[in-house]
């Protein structure tokens, strides 16, 4: 792991005019802090750590349950297998899961612009961003991780792909990315919270909601939703354009077949959305009246 | 002694009504779930018409009754669970129980008030927005849409019911997370809500659906699809009550046994 060399801090890191140098750096260190306490924190008590951890597990595995009962009535769904589904259960759900621990904290922001417990934040010489995003770091949704692996590799023993080395690529990159592609939308939905503090459940729809769109084959779906999600909220590049890829499936909504590879730069592009839509959310905050 | 309990319970009506913008946001999002879920069910019931004795339309109006419902009966959280847990977890629940009104009577009667608010506020306008879209069955008639209520007034006593129970817990544990996280898993699951109980299979089908979560979402369900009839409909109702009455006891037995023996927290 890179070590950050740089110690001094930058006062007023987050909203501080213009990206400067380091601040990335600044924001990574930070965030490691955060997190890292509160990792402490909460093993201490390692045995009530280890049942929530195997808890989330089993609350998201039931989730999938639902799945496992659906596919007891039918052979397929849409035109894909179990095991087809399976892959886009597993792919969505470690991306989102990913996403959820890392960024999972962002959502209770509201509540800390209405109270105006945000100035605390804001006072301290380290990135915003990074602080909030650390706060109150939930290692037990790793829970939720496990389990769309756990499907995933599930899904890998079953299906008959005949696998390129460029598939076997794809996979890994296309969970990463859609990992930064709902880590990106959770940022907006917390940007938008500057003005509209009660709006967090909005979020949901397209974070939760997205999470549980992906799980299933796009086949099902009404085909102007699907453009949505290709071409409005680019989810579809989290995991419905790789996998189709990789099950050798014509890839939904006229996109070209080039677009199941196109994950890391949409990704990009939604930080990139992202990180402007927080620099506009931070300039509007004013703290509370009173 | 009532006056007082319609006071708290219209207090809950107007806390939550307060919170437009939160009201609008839970529609859009029920509207997006209620969207997605309507689709994997038309994929379901295409490939299975009349699975679990629901026709397509039934399935329809089943997934956005679920959206509706979903605040209203409490099926992940009750909505006043944390609130009541932080109470017993600082201590001001000694400040509670020294009030000369009951205590689960007065969070039931708060409770209320929230999930009529919740009925009006955010199970219409998701209900109108699918069936708009899917134009899924409606009840037979007025009758149809009463009985319908008195199902959804008995379900969301028994979530309420049960999350006072998971509440209560609180007074042992103290940190009622990994509780309500086990509960939250059974509301979600054994309500219905990821799929419709009567297409679980064999045992788990029989024993979902004698649950105390069936009573959230599938029985009122039911009753609007109008699955129960004279008889029939009296029995729902006596399952749902029975359970609201078992758990309410148990809710309060509970209590007995923490203000009995508990010491409350606090410096």
């Amino acid at each position: 792991m890179a070590e950050v060399t740089r110690t001094r801090v930058r006062p007023g890191g987050a909203y501080g005019p213009g990206p400067a140098p380091g601040a990335l750096g600044d924001s990574w260190r930070t965030y490691r802090m955060i997190v890292g306490m509160w990792i402490r924190s909460t093993t201490t008590y390692r045995a009530s750590f280890l049942i929530t951890l195997f808890t989330n597990f089993c609350v998201t595995f039931f989730d999938f349950v639902a799945i496992l009962l659906m596919f007891g009535q039918v052979k397929g769904l849409g035109g894909f297998t179990f095991a087809e589904v399976a892959l886009l259960y597993g792919t969505a759900g470690t991306a989102f899961g990913i996403a959820d621990l890392t960024m999972g904290s962002l959502q209770r922001m509201g509540t800390r612009v209405r109270d105006g417990s945000l100035d605390t934040f804001l006072m301290r010489p380290a990135p915003l961003l990074a602080q909030i995003a650390g706060d109150k770091f939930a290692l037990k949704r790793f829970g939720r991780v496990a389990q769309g692996l756990f499907v995933l590799i599930w899904s890998l023993c079953l299906l008959d792909v005949a696998w390129t080395p460029l598939k076997v690529l794809l996979l890994p990159v296309a969970v990463v990315s859609g990992a930064v592609i709902f880590g990106a939308v959770m940022v907006v939905g917390a940007s938008a919270l500057f003005w509209i503090q009660d709006a967090a459940e909005v979020t949901n729809s397209f974070t939760y909601g997205g999470n549980t769109l992906l799980q299933y084959p796009p086949t099902i779906f009404a085909q102007d939703l699907v453009r949505g999600v290709v071409y409005v909220v680019p989810l579809a590049f989290v995991n419905w354009l790789p996998a189709l890829y990789v099950l050798d499936r014509p890839a939904p909504a006229g996109v070209p077949e080039w677009a199941a590879f196109a994950s890391p730069l949409v990704a990009a592009v939604c930080c990139g959305v992202a990180g402007l839509a927080w620099r506009a959310g931070v300039r509007a905050y004013r703290s509370t009246g009173s | 002694m009532l006056r007082l309990y319609a006071t708290v319970a219209a207090g809950g009506f107007r806390r939550h009504a307060t919170y437009r913008v939160a009201t609008a946001a839970g529609v859009f999002t029920n509207s997006v779930f209620g969207v997605v879920l309507s689709y994997t069910y038309i994929a379901l019931w295409d490939e299975r018409p009349h699975l679990g004795g629901y026709s397509m339309d039934d399935a329809l109006a089943y997934v956005w009754i679920g959206q509706a419902l979903l605040t209203v009966c409490g099926m992940m959280g009750g909505g006043f669970e944390n609130e009541l847990i932080e109470r017993i977890r600082t201590g001001d629940i000694a400040v509670d129980l020294y009030r000369p009104a009951d205590l689960q009577t007065w969070w039931f009667s708060a409770d209320l008030g929230r999930s009529a608010y919740q009925l009006l506020g955010r199970g219409v306008a998701p209900m109108a927005v699918g069936w708009l879209a899917f134009r899924f069955t409606l009840p037979a008639g007025p009758g149809s849409w009463l009985a319908f209520l008195v199902a959804v007034t008995l379900g969301s006593t028994v979530g309420f019911a049960l999350w006072y129970v998971v509440a209560m817990s609180a007074f042992w544990l103290l940190d009622g997370q990994g509780v309500v996280q086990v509960a939250w898993l059974g509301g979600l699951f054994f309500s219905g809500m990821l799929l419709p109980l009567n297409v679980f299979p064999g045992a788990l089908g029989e024993v979902a659906r004698a649950l105390p979560w069936a009573s959230l979402l599938q029985v009122p369900a039911d009753v609007y699809l109008g699955k129960y009839q004279g008889w029939g409909l009296a029995g729902a109702y006596a399952f749902q009550g029975g359970w609201a009455l078992v758990l309410l006891a148990a809710g309060r037995a509970v209590q007995a046994a923490a203000t009995r023996k508990v010491v409350v927290q606090g410096g």
